[in-house]
């Protein structure tokens, strides 16, 4: 309110303009971010979840449990926990697992752990080869664009599910040749690669055509006329505003990659028993599912819980990060 | 007329290709945006163009500012030519003509600070200033009357009239010989145009720029021109200074184009021939033969369709392209 300057007055059309106190995009989409109840309660969730991955070693040894440790005492002499509801008791808080005794909030926490792992890199990786590609493709165009544009339709007829199941041998055991390390690393590093290898295309085709609309735009020229050459163009002038799109897009992709290592693992192509993944605990509960359904509603809860979470939390940034929003919240 | 000619444009020639993909044949249409323009601008002064949305004036712009390579012709800086300069010569030559554009909305990165705007040709074209960068861009914002205080500020906490400030600051930030100004005003309110008008007036003056200066109605160009060229269908209809222009328009184009201008003077208003255009503006795909204004033309006659008339001076005065002036 302070600082109307009549300077700014001149135009007529801008007082109401200058007397606002000033705010970035980035101000802008956070404070839009803020007044969304349910992305800030998914953006909650994803926080309690991303700690209890980052401290699982912790927290389970405070709690006093342990992901391996077999407890043979609180099974019945079927195999079968102890007790109403899975043999939830002070000891072990969500039961324990038929046949093991092991602890499942302990494998819960530690499957959370290889999970977001998994989902974050996963994401990480498409998303950003996928802009990488898409910015130059969008901007370049020709021949750089038709060979893309070509290779990602290529990579979509590709039945994705039945070919990371089919070559899981033959891709870990190459790798394996190429001296990654035996079991859980030479299975992630595979599958990370197949998920590059079709998850860059969604990225890329979305990329590409922001880019090529962007290009069109006049600072883009601007930027020409101040003699800027494509690097800057592309990643100074274009990419600051991809960046909403991208963010929203990501964090609607990661649960996706959670929800897949979790169907994988359930296949039994994904992460191997006795690494604790949601994925093989769902894969393992379907076995006891009339006799234990706690020890299924456990891992399957949790997972429901987290994606929904990611959820809401993409819809929140992708209404928060729209620039179209900027304008109209000034006025 | 005395002042050297800085800028200077042979028969600059743009055609778009249409790719139309059938399934087995390409046609190869193009649009013919500009087809033959040749300009002079001078130093110090303004040359105007005007013409009907989509006659090619902002193709014509983007030729001038090398932004787009020409189909065939030829531009000259300073005597220079530098129609296929690259690299640090093209950036020489960015350091001397620069740009205003149409839209303030899109000519401004949204996501740019105004300072960060305004210091990207400074980047760019390594021109020394006497200050810090951000002391020069702080002076170029109070000279075109922003507050430099805004410097941090974002594109969308500006008013339409404010944002085009920030364009020309931008543009002057390299202090250029000539500024290409593609409608500058056309998407501000009335009252706001007169204003970054009279802006425009004395930073020429103070500054001692060229400019090219378009606009698609002759009354915008009117104060600031000492030229006019005025444009149908990528072709320049009639040039000549502003009083050729507004006592004698002789193409019949030109003058439908003062027709549409209210007159408040009687007397102007009787000497003008009153010329109502009729019909739309034909595909400059597929230009009508002979003079492309024919279609909408009240004088148009056999010969008209037969022989292109060309930019002459029949008696007039001034350069028209019309085989009946009046
Ligand atoms: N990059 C392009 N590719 C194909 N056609 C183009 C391109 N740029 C312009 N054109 C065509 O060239 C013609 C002239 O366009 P131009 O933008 O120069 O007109 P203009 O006089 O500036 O119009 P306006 O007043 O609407 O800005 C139009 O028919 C337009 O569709
Ligand atoms: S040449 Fe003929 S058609 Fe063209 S403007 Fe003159 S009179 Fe009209
Ligand atoms: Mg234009």
């Amino acid at each position: 309110m302070t600082d109307v300057l009549p300077i700014d007055g001149i135009d007529g059309d801008s007082v109401v303009v200058a007397s606002i106190e000033s705010k970035s995009p980035k101000r802008l989409s956070w404070d839009r971010f803020k007044r969304d109840r349910f992305a800030i309660a998914g953006l909650g969730v994803v926080a309690f979840f991303l700690i209890i991955a980052i401290f699982a070693p912790l927290i389970t040894k405070i709690l006093g449990i342990s992901p391996n440790a077999l407890d043979r005492n609180s099974l019945n002499d079927y195999g079968l926990p102890n007790g109403r509801f899975g043999g939830i008791s002070g000891k072990h808080w969500l039961g324990v697992e038929p046949g093991t005794g092991r602890d499942i909030l302990a494998r819960l926490i530690y499957g959370a752990r290889l999970s977001l792992f998994v989902g974050l890199v996963a994401t990480l990786i498409t998303t950003s080869v996928g802009m990488m590609l898409g910015l130059v493709a969008g901007y370049l165009r020709g021949r750089v664009d038709t060979f893309l544009s070509r290779l990602s339709d290529l990579v979509m007829t590709f039945p994705s599910l039945i070919l990371t199941i089919a070559l899981v041998r033959p891709g870990t055991q190459r790798l394996e040749a190429m001296g990654v390390p035996e079991g859980n690393p030479a299975r992630l590093t595979y599958l990370m690669l197949v998920t590059l290898f079709f998850g860059w295309v969604g990225f890329f085709r979305i990329v590409r055509g922001q880019t090529l609309a962007l290009r069109e735009r006049e600072f883009v020229e601007a930027a020409r006329s101040s003699g800027a050459g494509p690097g800057h163009i592309i990643f100074r002038q274009i990419a600051p505003n991809l960046w909403g799109p991208i963010i929203a897009l990501a964090s609607m992709s990661l649960p996706g990659y959670v929800a897949y290592e979790a169907a994988l693992s359930f296949l039994g192509v994904g992460i191997i028993s006795p690494t604790a993944s949601w994925g093989i605990m769902l894969q393992d509960s379907v076995h006891y599912y009339r006799a234990d359904p706690t020890y299924f509603f456990i891992p399957g809860a949790t997972l429901f819980v987290l994606v929904m979470a990611f959820y809401l939390l993409s819809e929140g940034l992708r209404d928060a990060l729209d620039p179209k929003n900027d304008r109209q919240q000034v006025a | 007329m005395t002042n050297p000619v800085v800028l200077e444009a042979k028969n600059l020639v743009k055609y778009f290709p249409t790719v139309s993909k059938g399934l087995l044949q390409r046609s190869t249409d193009s649009v013919k945006a500009v087809d033959g323009v040749s300009v002079q601008v001078r130093a110090g002064q303004t040359l105007g163009v005007v013409g009907e949305s989509g006659c090619g004036k902002s193709t014509l712009a983007r030729l001038l500012m090398r932004l787009l390579p020409p189909t065939s012709g030829t531009v000259l800086l300073d005597g220079a030519d530098i129609t296929s300069l690259t690299g640090r010569e093209l950036r020489a030559v960015r350091a001397k003509i620069q740009m205003v554009f149409q839209d303030p909305v899109a000519s401004l990165n949204p996501r740019h600070s105004v300072g960060q705007i305004i210091g990207t040709p400074l980047k760019f074209l390594k021109v020394k200033s006497a200050t810090g960068a951000r002391e020069h861009v702080q002076e170029l914002m109070e000279l075109v009357g922003l507050n430099p205080e805004h410097y941090n500020r974002y594109p969308h906490e500006f008013s339409g009239g404010q944002r085009q400030r920030i364009g020309i600051a931008r543009a002057l930030a390299v202090g250029p010989q000539v500024i290409v100004a593609d409608e500058p005003v056309s998407a501000l309110d009335v009252s706001i145009q007169a204003q970054v008008l009279n802006l425009m007036e004395k930073l020429q003056r103070d500054l001692g720029l060229s400019y090219v200066f378009i606009a698609h109605d002759l009354s915008v160009v009117r104060h600031i021109a000492d030229e006019i060229i005025v444009m149908y269908l990528g072709k320049v209809v009639e040039s000549g200074s502003p009083s050729d222009v507004y006592s004698t328009p002789s193409h019949p184009y030109t003058q439908a184009l003062l027709s549409a201008i209210p007159v408040a003077d009687p007397r102007a208003a009787a000497s003008h021939k009153r010329t109502v255009l009729v019909g739309d503006v034909p595909s400059p795909i597929d230009p009508p033969s002979g003079c492309r204004f024919r279609t909408r033309c009240p004088r148009a006659q056999d010969l008209c369709a037969l022989e292109e008339p060309a930019l002459i001076d029949r008696g007039q005065g001034h350069p028209v392209a019309c085989h009946f002036p009046g």
